[in-house]
């Protein structure tokens, strides 16, 4: 096709890089991560629904420092993506544009996720997670 | 040969007219997914390595059965509007890109009716 010689529009390569695209993409990938730990979820439902025996072996699953990993993983993912998520209705109702704004709630996302994520893993390793 | 005239071909090749529809319904699971999802979360602070049968109690409540069935539904909704978001944006291929929306909405659908099967049962079943 002759369009394939157009020149394109400039891309990711030539911007440097800031917190407001970081954070953007970040919410993509955390969608999509999260899209991966929703099948987790459902796993782990049917697990339970199957019996104690199909309960347990999910469980070991999980105990795993693979399955511990990858649980803190859509942990943080899951908390970055509601803060930012949050952001982004702000946004949607015309509110937060200004720069100074944006840098704010861009700093906020990061420490409130990134607290959210810690407090939840003291709690679990703290308490048991309830066993 | 084509015989068709340029406005022939043109036509439903434009907006689908349903953009702020997908804008909308993304918007809006999102803000159900807000106070799901900090209920599923705070859950799970006491339940993700507990035993089968304070899981199968917790399950057992209608309150929670009945938000977890809502968090599934509102979850796998929200899931595939952003993925087909995504696959729109990245996948340029027609055949390739309108087989990776089918099984993307296929899976999600399934996994969604998996979840609340699997949630419906242990909370009417024993």
């Amino acid at each position: 096709m002759a369009a394939d010689n157009r020149p394109t529009s400039p891309h990711i390569g030539i911007y440097r890089w800031q917190i407001s695209m970081v954070m953007s993409i970040l919410h993509r990938l955390t969608g999509v991560w999260l899209s991966l730990g929703a099948l987790a979820l459902v796993y782990w439902l049917i697990a339970a629904g199957f019996g104690p025996d199909a309960y347990a072996s999910a469980q070991v699953l999980f105990a795993s420092w693979l399955g511990q990993l990858l649980m803190w993983s859509w942990c943080f993912s899951l908390f970055y993506h509601l803060c930012n998520g949050i952001r982004h209705l702000f946004w949607d109702a015309g509110k937060g544009f200004e720069i100074r704004s944006m840098y704010i709630s861009g700093f906020s996302v990061w420490i409130i996720s990134g607290l959210m994520t810690l407090l939840a893993i003291l709690f679990v390793y703290q308490h048991g997670g309830g066993t | 040969m084509n015989f068709r005239t340029p406005l022939g071909r043109a036509r439903g090749l434009g907006s689908a007219r349903c953009g702020t529809d997908h804008w909308l319904a993304q918007r809006i699971s999102a803000l159900a997914l807000i106070p799901l999802v900090l209920w599923f979360t705070a859950s799970m602070m006491f339940y993700m390595r507990a035993d089968y049968v304070s899981v199968l109690n917790w399950l057992h409540s209608p309150i929670n059965a009945v938000l977890l069935v809502l968090m599934l539904t509102a979850l796998f909704y929200h899931a595939y509007l952003g993925l087909q978001m995504v696959l729109e944006d990245y996948i340029h291929n027609e055949w390739v890109k309108v087989s990776a929306l089918l099984s993307v909405r296929f899976a999600c659908i399934s996994l969604a009716a998996a979840g609340i099967f699997s949630v419906l049962r242990i909370a009417f079943g024993g």
